[in-house]
């Protein structure tokens, strides 16, 4: 009885000390400690710059989240269903995009798609000099592609893992009853996955709706969305008290559109029946499935390009291709007191990833079983609580965490905390939204049955529930892993160059000008996607008691 | 002291009364069976029992104690789904010695009881097999070995075989009784099906939309059904609304198909010129073909409607006066020779024929 | 079970840093901007000749710098800032986090290049903010650098400058404000209407200057030959080149006017635990050792006329003519401009 109360108070103290107790001193900071006058409200109300940046940034997130729903599922279905050599690594290939730095994102487009870049190269060099170009940077085009790009392994990861454990008897039933393929996947498929696809678009939705460097890296203001307008009024203009109501118009919005996500989700989620991944795959291979596997692994190939593309030039160095960079990130000698050796930086970068993994699972699990517990009706308000950090400006709650944990009653200050709590906040959430769908599908009468063999309710989530959540287990730890490798806007958090970690050592290579610090910033970023792709591919292989193999 | 005590117990669902005012008794080591059709809250008053559902009145008591206030996971209870729930993730060892790790027995405890089950069961052998890898009655016999593992007090099975062929059915009803008769635990067993409730239970409790209409013996039961719904599920065909005309000496009624004497007695309540309900027992009757001359007494005359064959017996139906008997005979009978369309005569004994109110 | 307890047990642990801060008296904490850089060796010194440990925080950039310090006024999280910058120095001042402290080295100092009369940012580096060219890309079209800004609103540029939004960058705000020096405000033809014009000769802009450099600009892989950077990154592109150059692949385009002189320093935090040492640092910080570090690292000129300034440098022209407003009036007017702009070209 203790433990299942604890396990509802931990995660919601987590939520209170770490995320509304910083949000709320610095939105008391922000509107100066008076009564909350609605003044700075009117002002972002009424002011139609800002209603459009409102109106553009929520329509951007709602097609940038068709798009990649789109990009994603034939990927989701290629690793649901299909065993194949390699595919391991291809499923750790295609979520390194995710963890990106966005500058690097940035670059890999532009050494990709830009003027000068490998397509219109090739072009010129194809057809000469009159040769059509793509013009795709800095326009909309370029930004929806680029939401696709990173949010994309959302999409594969969670639908894929609750794909892999639906029965395939459900799709036989349909054939025996006439459906062909297609309407098997629109009648009988789709449905089935619709609590997984709702999990993956709110994720890609709130991100491509508090995006912020991506936009205006690849964009420029004119795309400038909440966030970005955010980050103006406190950091330059200095006008806190309408960054915050801005921070809170955007929360709102958030909230609500989360709101109505639980409640749909809740409602599309049916009892399934769960079977091991061995059960739910394809049987023997035939040619059209070999035929399937190349066609989806060629597009993913394709979205994985501008990383392809970044990697060609870390690797190339006057007119040819050497490992310069590499050797110059290694041998730095200017002495300078904020460098640090990568493979410090790495360890950094991997230890706090770890951390923060440990924390998100412990917290997103809790959370999970807190709000499926709650039942259909009356878990949406809980739910979209426990989500609301995804909403909140990162700037806003990081100088939260500044103003908040700079003193008692929690005195973080100098401290590596504030960096990992940071993360997890962030990552909790994609383990609730991969865990949720799965957990709300179990069987009642599997937990009941464990019941009448003496399962206390603490026993029966250890031994039934928990193995079974396995595989969402996996990918939440593994969305965990990458939010925190690629650091999302937490540099301002970093308190001393020993924690430097791999995207700020980036970003200080790229302060100045330079040949050989752009190749060394792009080697480091290469490291990083290794770094990812291994730590992947670890996670990947993790199977405690089965848990992985469910 | 009887074993289960259920006393008053009722349950609502939203305005819907699920379960009302029901009140059985089990003693110790009895196989009661909850027979009824399906939506008479049969699987309610089990969940009710095993605290998966909270009374709304009433009284659950167990070897004397109130259950109402024990958690289900501390009852033990022990509880058999229709669909099994067998635990995907683990093996056939696994599943079977889950409660037995609940009780954090040792592991050479678990091991030797395990195998003692899987013994019983006939699934010797398995305990490494997965459970998508096994058949249908592999995995009830498979659910049925976990439930009986941690020596639950009380085993209730909520259709344990409603999934399978009538085959399998019917071999392993036979064998979840005398599984369940070795091990010597007092069980509750919920079907709708009355040949399944005739072969495993010492007791049959009948229900009909959230009340018991009648309990008692399988014998009991069916030699006086106490009502219409009762007589129809047990399989009785023959049942006609008929007058009671004489009441004195050797009772009479008057029905669809003429005026019967009636060897058992008349139910109590009964008066002359009341409504009756007549049960007459299709096996007791006997099919000739019809002969010149009147009818003998004791006999009726009608003409065969319609035949059908049933394996070791026909079943035919003989329009006899302004309605209909259902007669079953034997294939080596005379009677098995006449067709749609003959004149037959049907020999009604009077202890064929019943009374219900 | 407790194998799993035990690894995210481990996990935790090998996470453990070790302990957090040190003997707080003998401790000074700098806040820094992210582009800040100097030499572990100079620390090292200071260290060793003040028994003390220094510990360099990167805060963000200069404007999210100035935030948290004053978010944290009164109870700061370190003993000195640095990366005050004219364009900063007004709020900074307004905002009374800084003690008053006037080293002697400030004797050493150019009056030009003096931050703050009142004493309490002591000025450390100074540079230009101007626009750059691609050498190899005007060649390729037959074009010459421009030599007025009017130019930039002609056919020929038409397409090819990128810009940064003075609202996020610091060089956009300070290449804005050159702007309002070099065009006037109240003029026939002021400022606004220079880059009304630039708008209609589509004139790009960027939110950073990393986002501008490189991925716009023409060296790297864009289309924009005209990007609006430092004096000094012409010098970055000598030293930092992959193979050995003679020159430079990129110049300077020095226009009267056009040239924004920016000048950063460092302040005392009121509240401060170790206010000696900082004071102290503050003087090493203006000595010819520290000076003599910093340029080829941040690539900014040191203030005290007596450091040498490095050889690559001599790719980094000095404008003759800088823009000519003072921090005072900056910090009043930046966000009328910065609105004004805004409401010009984005909107």
């Amino acid at each position: 009885m203790i433990a299942s109360r604890l396990l509802v108070i931990g995660p919601v103290t987590f939520l209170a000390a770490f995320f509304l107790y910083p949000l709320g001193a610095i939105l008391g900071r922000s509107f100066g400690g008076e009564v909350l006058s609605l003044d700075p409200f009117g002002v972002v109300l009424g002011d139609s710059y800002y209603l459009g940046r409102i109106w553009f940034t929520m329509w951007q997130a709602a097609v940038s989240t068709v798009l990649t729903l789109v990009v994603g599922l034939p990927a989701a279905y290629l690793f649901a269903r299909h065993d194949f050599p390699g595919k391991t690594v291809l499923m750790a290939l295609t979520t390194l995009p995710f963890i990106m730095p966005t500058i690097v994102v940035a670059m890999g487009f532009v050494a990709l798609l830009g003027p000068q870049g490998l397509i219109n190269t090739a072009l010129t060099g194809l057809f000469g000099a009159e040769a059509p170009q793509v013009r795709v940077t800095n326009t909309l085009t370029i930004i929806f592609m680029a939401h696709a790009f990173y949010n994309y392994s959302i999409v594969v990861r969670i639908v894929s893992a609750f794909w892999s454990n639906l029965s395939p008897l459900f799709g036989e039933s349909a054939a025996m009853l006439g459906a062909g393929r297609i309407r098997t996947f629109t009648h009988v498929t789709l449905p089935l996955l619709l609590p997984s696809l709702w999990s993956s678009a709110v994720l890609v939705f709130v991100f491509s709706f508090t995006s912020f460097g991506v936009v205006l890296i690849l964009g420029g203001p004119r795309f400038a969305t909440l966030e970005v307008g955010i980050y103006e009024l406190t950091v330059k203009l200095f006008r806190l008290e309408v960054a915050g109501a801005l921070a809170l118009v955007q929360l709102v919005f958030t909230y609500v559109f989360l709101l109505v996500y639980t409640r749909l989700q809740a409602q599309s989620a049916v009892p399934i029946t769960f079977v091991p991944e061995e059960e739910s795959k394809r049987g023997k291979r035939g040619f059209r499935d070999v035929v399937v596997i190349v066609a989806i692994t060629g597009v993913l190939l394709v979205v994985l390009s501008p990383l392809l593309a970044l990697v060609e030039r870390a690797l190339s160095s006057g007119g040819g291709y050497s490992l310069v960079h590499f050797t110059g990130l290694f041998s730095d000698d200017s002495g300078s007191y904020f460098r640090l050796s990568p493979q410090a930086v790495i360890w950094n970068s991997l230890r706090f990833a770890l951390a923060s993994m440990a924390i998100a699972l412990v917290v997103g699990t809790a959370a999970a079983y807190v709000i499926a517990r709650r039942g259909r009706g009356r878990s949406g308000v809980v739910d979209a609580l426990f989500m609301a950090p995804l909403g909140v400006s990162a700037v806003t709650l990081g100088f939260g965490f500044l103003v908040a944990f700079n003193r008692a009653p929690i005195d973080l200050r100098g401290s590596w905390l504030i960096l990992v709590i940071a993360h997890s906040l962030v990552a909790y959430p994609f383990v609730i939204r991969s865990v949720l769908p799965v957990l709300r599908g179990m069987p009642p009468h599997l937990k009941e049955s464990a019941a009448l063999l003496g399962a206390a309710p603490l026993s029966i989530f250890i031994h039934i529930e928990l193995p079974i959540i396995g595989r969402a287990l996996l990918v939440g730890a593994m969305f965990a892993f990458a939010v925190s490798m690629g650091e999302f806007g937490a540099s301002l958090l970093l308190v001393r160059p020993e924690f430097t970690t791999i995207p700020v050592a980036i970003f200080r290579l790229l302060s100045q000008p330079g040949e050989s610090n752009l190749g060394q910033a792009l080697a480091m970023s290469t490291l990083l996607m290794v770094v990812v792709a291994m730590g992947f591919v670890a996670i990947e292989r993790f199977r405690y008691r089965n848990v992985g193999g469910f | 002291m009887p074993a289960l005590e259920v006393v008053g117990v009722s349950k609502w669902f939203g305005a819907v009364p699920a379960v009302r005012e029901v009140s059985l008794m089990a003693e110790h080591g009895d196989l009661v069976c909850l027979l009824g059709p399906s939506g008479c809250g049969k699987s309610t008053l089990l969940r009710l029992v095993a605290g998966l559902e909270k009374l709304d009145a009433g009284s659950v008591r167990f070897d004397g104690m109130r259950q109402e206030i024990v958690a289900p996971h501390m009852r033990g209870f022990g509880l058999m789904f229709q669909d099994l729930a067998l635990f995907p993730h683990m093996d056939v060892l696994g599943n079977v010695s889950f409660g037995l790790r609940m009780q954090r027995q040792s592991n050479d405890a678990v091991q030797k009881r395990v195998e003692g089950l899987l013994e019983l069961v006939g699934l010797e052998g398995y305990g490494t097999r997965k459970v998508y890898e096994l058949s249908g009655g592999e995995r009830q016999r498979v659910a049925l070995a976990r439930s009986l593992a941690p020596s639950p007090k009380l085993l209730m099975l909520d259709e344990p075989l409603g999934s399978l062929d009538r085959v399998l059915r019917e071999s392993l009803q036979g064998q979840v009784r005398s599984i369940i008769k070795e091990v010597g635990v007092t069980a509750i067993y919920v079907t709708h099906d009355k040949d399944e409730a005739f072969a495993i239970a010492d007791e049959i409790v009948f229900m009909d939309r959230g009340s018991v209409v009648q309990a008692g013996a399988p014998e009991a039961l069916f030699r006086a059904p106490a009502t219409e719904l009762v007589a129809r599920t047990l399989g009785m065909r023959n049942i006609l609304a008929g007058r009671l005309e004489q009441a004195e000496g050797i009772a009479r009624v008057r029905c669809a198909i003429g005026t019967l004497a009636v060897g058992e007695p008349i139910p109590a309540g009964v008066l002359l010129g009341g409504d009756v309900l007549v049960l007459i027992d299709e096996r007791a009757l006997t099919v000739v073909p019809a002969q010149d001359g009147p009818v003998p007494v004791g006999a009726l005359a009608g003409v065969v409607a319609t035949r059908a064959f049933r394996g070791g017996e026909s079943e035919l139906c003989v329009r006899v006066g302004a309605g209909e008997l259902v007669c079953a005979v034997a294939q080596r009978d005379a009677g098995a020779d006449v067709a749609p369309g003959d004149d037959v005569t049907v020999i009604l004994p009077p202890n064929a024929v019943r009374l219900l109110r | 079970m407790r194998q799993l307890a035990a690894i995210v047990l481990m996990m935790l642990m090998t996470a453990f840093a070790v302990s957090c801060g040190g003997d707080e008296d003998s401790e000074l904490v700098i806040m820094t901007h992210d582009s800040f850089n100097i030499g572990a060796e100079l620390i090292s010194q200071f260290e060793a000749e003040h028994d003390a440990t220094v510990v360099l925080q990167s805060a963000g950039d200069a404007g999210e710098a100035l935030v948290r310090a004053i978010l944290e006024k009164g109870n700061p999280s370190a003993d000195l800032l640095y990366g005050i910058d004219n364009t900063y120095l007004g709020r900074a001042l307004d905002e009374e986090i800084f003690d008053e402290y006037r080293p002697d080295l400030l004797d050493e100092v150019p009056a030009q290049f003096v931050l703050d009369d009142s004493g309490h940012v002591t000025s450390i580096a100074y540079g230009y903010v101007n626009l750059n060219y691609d050498k190899q890309y005007l060649m390729d079209h037959g074009l010459t650098p421009p030599s007025t800004l009017e130019e930039l609103t002609e056919a020929d540029w038409k397409g090819r400058l990128v810009v940064e939004d003075p609202a996020s960058s610091s060089p956009g705000l300070a290449f804005l404000i050159s702007t309002v020096s070099y065009f006037g405000e109240d003029d026939d033809y002021d400022y606004l209407d220079f880059w009304r014009d630039l708008r209609a000769n589509d004139v790009l802009v960027k939110d950073g200057w990393t986002a501008a450099y490189y991925t716009d600009f023409s060296q790297y892989g864009g289309d924009r030959p005209l990007v609006v950077s430092y004096a000094t990154s012409p010098a970055a592109e000598f030293l930092f080149s992959e193979t050995p150059v003679e020159v430079p692949p990129t110049g300077n385009i020095l226009i009267d006017k056009a040239s924004f002189l920016q000048i950063e320093g460092m302040g005392v935090l009121k509240g401060a635990n170790s206010k000696d040492l900082a004071k102290k640092f503050i003087d090493f910080a203006l000595g010819r050792s520290f000076q003599e570090d910093f340029p080829e690292k941040m690539f900014v000129y040191p203030v005290n006329r007596n450091a040498s300034i490095p050889d690559s440098f001599r790719f980094a022209e000095v404008p003759s003519q800088p823009s000519d407003i003072g921090a005072l009036e900056i910090g009043e007017k930046r966000e009328k401009w910065i609105q004004d702009w805004t409401e010009v070209v984005l909107r």
